[in-house]
């Protein structure tokens, strides 16, 4: 998550205060990424020692903090952010993943059990998620589409779960029930793959 | 507060000896007043033969079902036709409307079947529709009707009267996304305002999460469940 460029992104309109970006980035993003306002401060420091922010020379609040202004460089670096797609490779590696792959690595590990916790613990996740939904039935639009884009990263999440445990079972067979005792009749093709 | 549904050692086997499918197995499962219960699971994990049985639509091998303090198994044949008719409603993926008859209609037959008399049966029928979002639909053929606004239909259907249990098998499953969200919003609002018990069987864990625990059936046994609820906990086994 890039701070710095959520911090240009607000000031694009006018210089705003420190505890100010802190407030408005929360609130756009639905207090999902609470900052601290010292990461606030620290962003801001580097912004201006790469010249995208300065501080405003007018007016100071009480405790002699002054606003930040963007500068043209910094207006550049945010259109050239808002241009660019995320690639999926600046995010950070799938722990999930990794810990599935070791764990199929690794003798006497429960792979179905591991699989099944993890997927337990996704799906509370996305209760969570789904419950905020819920009690926002006017929320504001920015502040709904973070939380979509979490209950669809939960929802992706749980289906690949599914899936892995689905190619472990045809990986090992089943040899304790033929498979033909578990043919349904009308079962729908596209259920099974889902 | 006492369950609504309460199921101990459920199991539902099919034939018998080397052929026998095991469809539950020693399946235990108490829904609250107001609660809303999901189960998930492959194809032929048992969760239809759950619904079923819940119903009082299939008998189990072993075990009991209570329903509001009622045990099927014990009750004679029509007292269990009497029970499903006035405090069990089903909603079906494929919504089992009667073609043949309007909106206000359908949700009007479960009561008429009960010996209510027509007028009062409209009655309860045009609240219900009022209930679901769509009293103007009342006097509409289904086949006049978008996929959500029959499911609607299907579901004043499954919650008119003075229905206690609401048993919805896949019921967005042949909705779009947004409609079935929308189904979800109404299932979840009956059991908060209305205090009925709710079990809904669905592939998609985004409606799953509507739910206040998800229960995971493989290959008829209750595997683990997810839910924030501490009671909930107790119920939890880990895997086989
Ligand atoms: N009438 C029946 N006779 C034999 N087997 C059945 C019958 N009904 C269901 N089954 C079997 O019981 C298992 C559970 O079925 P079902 O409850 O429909 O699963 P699900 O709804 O999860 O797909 C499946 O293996 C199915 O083939
Ligand atoms: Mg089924």
């Amino acid at each position: 998550m890039s701070i710095k460029h959520g911090l240009l992104a607000l000031l694009r309109e006018e210089p705003k205060y420190g505890y100010q970006l802190r407030g408005e980035f929360e609130e756009a993003t639905g207090a999902i990424w609470p900052l601290n306002i010292g990461q606030v401060y620290t962003t801001l420091t580097r912004l201006e020692r790469d010249g995208l922010v300065r501080a405003a020379a007018e007016p100071v609040a009480d405790d002699g903090r002054s606003r930040y202004e963007i500068t043209d460089a910094g207006r550049a670096e945010l259109a050239v952010w808002f241009e660019t797609p995320v690639t999926r490779e600046s995010r950070p590696r799938d722990e999930l993943a990794i810990k599935l792959a070791l764990a199929l690595a690794a003798p006497g590990v429960d792979v179905s059990a591991v699989v099944q916790r993890q997927r337990a613990a996704t799906m509370q996740s996305l209760q969570e998620l789904t419950r905020l939904k819920r009690g926002d039935r006017e929320g504001e639009i920015s502040w709904l589409l973070v939380l979509e884009s979490m209950i669809f990263a939960a929802e992706a999440e749980i289906r690949w779960l599914d899936h892995c445990e689905a190619m472990l079972l045809r990986h090992r067979g089943r040899p304790a029930k033929p498979p033909e005792q578990y043919a349904e009749p009308a079962a729908d093709p596209a259920e099974a793959n889902r | 507060m006492s369950a609504i549904l309460d199921i101990r050692g459920l199991t539902r086997t099919h034939g018998a000896g080397e052929q026998a499918v095991h469809a539950l197995r020693d399946v235990s499962l108490a829904v609250a007043p107001g609660e809303l219960v999901a189960v998930m699971g492959p194809s032929g994990s048992g969760k239809s033969t759950l619904l079923t049985c819940a119903g009082g639509l299939d008998q189990p091998t072993s075990g009991e079902i209570l329903v509001d303090g009622n045990d099927i198994a014990t009750l004679g044949r029509s007292a269990v036709a009497a029970l499903r008719r006035r405090r069990i409603g089903y909603v079906f993926q494929d919504f089992n409307l009667i073609p043949a008859l309007t909106a206000a209609e359908n949700v009007a037959l479960p009561l008429e079947l009960d010996g209510t008399r027509t007028r009062a049966a409209r009655k309860y029928a045009e609240a219900a529709l009022q209930e679901v979002g769509i009293d103007e639909l009342a006097d509409r053929f289904p086949e006049d009707m978008s996929g959500g606004q029959r499911q609607r239909v299907a579901i004043a259907r499954a919650i008119v009267g003075e229905r206690r249990l609401l048993l919805a098998d896949e019921p967005t499953g042949a909705l779009d996304s947004e409609t079935g969200e929308a189904v979800l919003r109404l299932l979840r609002d009956r059991c908060d305002q209305h205090g009925i018990a709710g079990v809904l069987v669905t592939h998609d864990a985004r409606h799953a999460a509507w739910a206040d625990r998800v229960l995971y059936l493989r290959d008829g046994v209750l595997v683990g469940q997810a839910g924030p609820l501490p009671a909930a906990d107790s119920l939890l086994q880990e895997s086989r």
